[in-house]
């Protein structure tokens, strides 16, 4: 009897345990490096708050760590033969934080509103699309004016963020202060310059893979603060971590380090047509700033400033990165070259180059040490530091001769060239105009095959390379470091932080 | 006033009691121990200052990739930054930058300070009205962001920083000069001097001035106390002497990305910035015991 | 005693409204397009324009200001260029966060000053005086952002006894609220301490060598007593007063302690609302603190006529 009671007791409790699904109570705490800006997709412009929208707000493709565009709430797509329309079958099931269903309507009313909303901030990226039609419930046609390679990529950002249509009427432009999407969490709270706060969504369509019952998000901008608290234990992860802090992350058992390349890059921008600052000898005489590429060790930049951990580049994109021209690698400093180059352009004794710098840690870091470099090679470098507010207001305008800004980097690679080295590019502050640029340029948007592409754009590369109206200097790693009971993490090099998968196992 | 509890000695016999003003004034700062610590302290910091460029130390922006980030040894007495320059130059060319926005900020602020007090306290109506008013405002906003506004408005640069520093100190110069000169103003013998025809002119040089000068004294050197410790706090948060040049403030901004690996960067600066504002602290304290009439 | 406060209060008025006109006037000269800011890396003209246009940024500057002021009035400071999140929301989500830093300072500066002061001004001329004077002015000239890292580095990293950042309302977590407050409010506390120390010093001087103080000596009660029942009643009042006033201050002045220990309160919000060109922000939360200023130097009168009855019936 004893024996009978106690084996289907046993057997009971297994097959509990079997069943059960893990029972995580788990909140998980992330650090920012900033605060998120309004938390509505279509106004939005920060880093941080593509971060936040990762985990918020689903969008329909996503992308792998090697940059292919998967399906997320489209499942699948295809181009018609002239590439001006897009038929997209949408994932059934899925609804919106509010109960509003997910259907071919919403996307319409999305994109309608990306490109109508006055505040929008993504009209220059759906510009391609001229009309949708609603096809069925789940799908949907966008029709285009032209060919365009790089809306795809689009929509795995922010301008493929699906905001409840429900909510959004409602809301207007107030749609920030309470957002609702269909991502993995929903919004719950937030306290400006202190947390966001997001509690799981228990209809998302892909539940299963989620297991965190919430997630806030913490600002904490100073670097050692932030490692201290993950150390502590008061947070559980953490991006961009200090590339100077790396030794230390990597000696503490409890944590793991995480790192991937980034999408972007830093250098420095010359005015070579942007007011009347941009007749100067840097602007009108590439040879000037072919010297000073030259004259700087990129290699030894990075190791000085980030203990090589960061990766040195002299193109728009990593060396890691597909669109890399491989034909023309980054070259180690040549000092005689520079001060050749000096000597044919006219300056044999030297030349004068004022910059202007953000005035952060990082960035005038960097510039102190090519400012060293670059003295030997006779170029006196006069540092300008600036807030990073006039810096942008000041490059704008055409008031600066050199500036040193990066770009965080899109997935397409035409994302990180066309608005600055186009002509007409909406943030070509160099105002470097090139007809053959523009050719370039424009045809890669609108070819067909990725071989195509990668021709054209090694092409443009080389261009670049010769006319140096971006100096490029190197590739931000992004580094993640979290708590050793985090598992399944995968770092993405656009930064992002994706949460499905992802468990705490103490 | 007097104290009951001490015992006295006889009036005749004391140095101080019997020595002329000026001296009397010197006397009794020597006497205050704390008050000649502050001045040695002072005098350290201003000579290395202005004996940089004459000492034996390396050029505070040379740079040196192979020593980035080294602990303190005899290459380098206290150590490298993150760039590989030597700590301790910087330091001493840091000193220049210190000094020089403590003592350039509080100089606008009693140039400019003083005389809207003295106009303010001596005529009075409608001008005294308006000043007051002005001044109330100004300082009803916090110092330090009276400060960061300006200086941002202005660029950042430690000109700029020890301007702005300068202006929003200045309403403390106009207060404390228009409080003095009121009192002063009712004292009878402005009033007789009045009385006899003196010119105006007259009566600020001789009788407002040298009485209003000593409480003005001391608080200067007590403002360049904190005169030091804004200009490092806008460099701490970009806004003051901008890299390469050295100064504590930017030199501490740089250090609190590398407290573990590199703690030696935060240390000196740091230190020296305590020890300056201790030595015009005490110094201030010193001259105000000093110069106080009641004391003794 | 009314009609002076009533007074004051009225030579308040044209004050608040200079430096809110300085204040924005000085933004107004910051160098800086707010929007290119704002805009981050998009720049769509389009949009710019847009947001020009809806924030008045294009109007002549008393305009902007008079509509700024109008609106102030019936209680809308306006929105934050950088979140849409209405001025006086943000305000009243950071001013318990700054009151409450202020709060613990505070208490930590009259824990340590007060006593001190006592201590030294009785001990007067000895060690213990210059001891307890020269660690007053070490409060003083330590300049905290530097003594926060310091501490940061030692007792949240090495040691890990408190958290290095963060802020928990009270009334979520009363004990982690407390802690994650302790370090910014002890580094600002000994700042405080200092002139607490040195002020609560000379009025015990002086109040030491009153003539009642030599009466309750001369009828022999004991010098405790002396101290702490006579004294110290009346050195207090000038010290009340003072703390009122410096209690103004610190709400203004945590500025470089919030940004360092991440306390969501005023002095971040300030800082970083000038860094962003975010108009609203700044002109809010200095009409705010300017505002609070006055009302706690009013105070300061007012408890000074209350406490010392000389005064009153003038």
């Amino acid at each position: 009897m004893l024996h009978l009671k106690t084996a289907m007791i046993t057997a009971l409790l297994s097959a509990t345990a079997l069943s059960a699904s893990p029972v995580f109570a788990k909140d998980l705490r992330i650090a920012l490096q900033s605060d998120a800006d309004v938390l509505d997709p279509d106004q939005s412009r920060t880093f941080v708050g593509r971060i936040v929208y990762a985990s918020l707000c689903d969008k329909l493709v996503d992308i792998t760590p090697d940059l292919e565009i998967i399906p997320q709430l489209a499942t699948s797509w295809t181009t018609s033969e002239d590439g001006t329309a897009i038929t997209m079958q949408l994932r059934e099931g899925v609804v919106f934080h509010d109960g509003t269903p997910f259907n071919s309507q919403a996307v319409a009313d999305n994109i309608e509103r990306s490109q109508t909303m006055d505040e929008s901030r993504r009209k220059s990226e759906l510009a391609s699309i001229t009309s949708t039609e609603v096809t069925g419930e789940y799908v949907i046609v966008m029709n285009l004016a032209g060919p365009d390679a790089t809306l795809m990529a689009q929509l795995a950002d922010r301008a493929g963020m699906m905001v409840s249509p429900t909510a959004a009427a409602a809301a207007g432009t107030d749609f920030g202060l309470n957002p609702v999407c269909s991502g993995a969490f929903s919004f719950t709270e937030r306290v400006a310059q202190d947390k966001i706060v997001l509690t799981k969504f228990d209809d998302y369509w892909n539940a299963d893979a989620i297991n965190f019952d919430s997630v806030t998000f913490l600002p904490i901008p100073d670097t050692t603060v932030r490692l201290a608290n993950l150390q502590s234990g008061d947070i559980d992860m953490l991006e961009r971590l200090a590339a100077t802090d790396l030794t230390q992350a990597r000696g503490d058992d409890s944590i793991v380090v995480d790192s991937a390349v980034s999408l972007g890059y830093q250098g420095i921008t010359f005015n070579l047509a942007n007011g009347e600052k941009g007749d100067n000898p840097w602007g009108n005489d590439k040879r000037l700033r072919q010297a000073l590429s030259f004259a700087i060790d990129r290699e030894a930049l990075n190791q000085v400033v980030f203990d090589g951990a960061f990766a040195p580049g002299n193109q728009s994109f990593p060396s890691s990165s597909p669109w890399y021209n491989t034909s023309l690698p980054v070259e180690p400093a040549n000092i005689e070259r520079a001060q050749e180059l000096l000597a044919e352009a006219g300056y044999p004794d030297g030349i004068d180059l004022e910059v202007q710098v953000p005035n952060s840690t990082e960035p005038l870091a960097v510039m102190q040490v090519v400012q060293a470099m670059a003295a030997p090679a006779g170029i006196n470098i006069s540092l300008t530091s600036k807030e990073f507010a006039t810096l942008l207001s000041d490059q704008s305008a055409g008031d600066y001769f050199a500036s040193q800004i990066g770009w965080s980097g899109r997935v397409d690679p035409d994302g990180n060239n066309h608005q600055f080295a186009t002509t007409d590019g909406g943030i070509n502050d160099s105002k470097f105009s090139d007809p053959k640029m523009d050719e370039l340029l424009n045809a890669a948007r609108i070819a067909g095959t990725t071989a195509e592409r990668k021709a054209l754009y090694d092409e443009a590369t080389a261009i670049m390379l010769d006319e140096l109206p971006r100096l490029f200097l190197y590739h931000v790693n992004w580094i993640w470091a979290y708590n050793d009971s985090l598992k399944g993490f995968t770092p993405y090099p656009d930064g992002m932080i994706r949460l499905e998968g992802v468990t705490w196992e103490e | 006033m007097t104290d009951t509890s001490a015992p006295r000695a006889p009036l005749t016999a004391d140095p101080v009691l019997t020595a002329k003003p000026e001296s009397r004034v010197w006397k009794k700062f020597r006497r205050h121990k704390s008050a000649m610590v502050g001045g040695i302290l002072v005098a350290f910091f201003v000579i290395i200052a202005l004996a940089a460029p004459l000492l034996p130390i390396p050029d505070p922006a040379a740079t040196d990739w192979g020593a980035v980030r080294k602990a303190p040894s005899w290459a380098h007495w206290m150590g490298t930054d993150e760039i590989g320059r030597d700590v301790m130059s910087r330091m001493i060319w840091g000193a220049q930058a210190s000094l020089l926005a403590g003592v350039v900020s509080v100089s606008i602020a009693v140039l400019v300070g003083v005389p809207l007090g003295i106009i303010a306290g001596f005529f009075g109506g409608w001008t005294d009205a308006v000043i007051s008013r002005c001044t109330e405002a100004l300082l009803a906003a916090p110092f330090l962001i009276l400060a960061i506004a300006l200086a941002a408005f202005l660029g950042p640069s430690l000109t700029n920083a020890m301007i702005a520093i300068g202006i929003s100190a200045t309403p403390i110069f106009i207060r404390l000069t228009r409080g003095q000169v009121i009192s002063i103003k009712s004292e009878d013998y402005v009033d007789s001097a009045r009385a006899i025809g003196l010119p105006t002119k007259r009566i600020l040089s001789r009788y407002i001035l040298p009485n209003v000068a000593p409480p003005i004294l001391v608080q200067a050197t007590l403002t360049i106390a904190t005169a030091i410790i804004a200009e490092a706090s806008l460099s701490f948060l970009g806004l003051g002497q901008q890299p390469p040049e050295p100064s504590w403030g930017s030199m501490l901004n740089t250090a609190k990305n590398f407290l573990n690996q590199a703690p030696w960067m935060a240390l000196w600066p740091g230190l020296s910035i305590f020890l300056v504002v201790l030595g015009f602290n005490l110094l201030g304290d010193g001259l105000r015991d000093a110069l106080d009439p009641r004391e003794h | 005693m009314l009609p002076f406060l009533l007074r004051r209060i009225l030579i308040a008025i044209p004050t608040i409204l200079l430096i809110s006109i300085f204040v924005f006037a000085l933004q107004k000269l910051l160098p800086g397009d707010p929007l290119l800011v704002l805009a981050g890396e998009e720049r769509d003209p389009e949009t710019l324009a847009f947001l020009r246009e809806k924030y008045r940024l294009n109007d002549p500057i008393w305009m902007q200001y008079l509509a700024w002021i109008g609106n102030a009035l019936q209680g809308d400071l306006g929105t934050s260029l950088r979140t849409n999140q209405p001025v006086t929301e943000l305000i009243a989500q950071k001013l318990p966060v700054t009151i409450q830093l202020a709060v613990m300072s505070m208490i930590f500066a009259l824990v340590i000053g007060i006593p001190a002061g006592i201590l030294s001004a009785v001990k007067k001329g000895t060690v213990t005086d210059y001891i307890a004077n020269f660690v007053a002015l070490s409060g003083l000239s330590i300049p905290n952002f530097w003594l926060g890292i310091m501490l940061i580095l030692l007792v949240a990293v090495k040691w890990q006894l408190l958290p290095a950042s963060g802020y928990v309302p009270l009334s979520e977590d009363f004990w982690r609220s407390i802690t994650t407050m302790l370090m910014p409010s002890f580094v600002l506390g000994t700042a405080l301490a200092a002139t607490l120390m040195r002020h609560t010093r000379s009025s015990m001087l002086s109040v030491l060598s009153a003539d009642y103080v030599r009466t309750a000596r001369a009828k022999g009660l004991a010098e405790r007593v002396v101290i702490l029942k006579h004294a110290l009643r009346n050195a207090l009042t000038p010290i009340v007063t003072l703390t009122a006033l410096l209690f103004g201050e610190l709400v203004a002045g945590a500025v470089l302690t919030e940004q360092i220990f991440t306390i969501p309160g005023f002095g971040k919000l300030i800082v970083d609302a000038v860094f962003n060109r975010d108009y609203a922000v700044v002109q809010g939360v200095v009409l705010v603190t300017a505002v609070g200023f006055i009302f706690m130097n009013l105070l300061a009168d007012a408890l000074y006529f209350v406490l010392n009855p000389r005064l009153r019936g003038h």
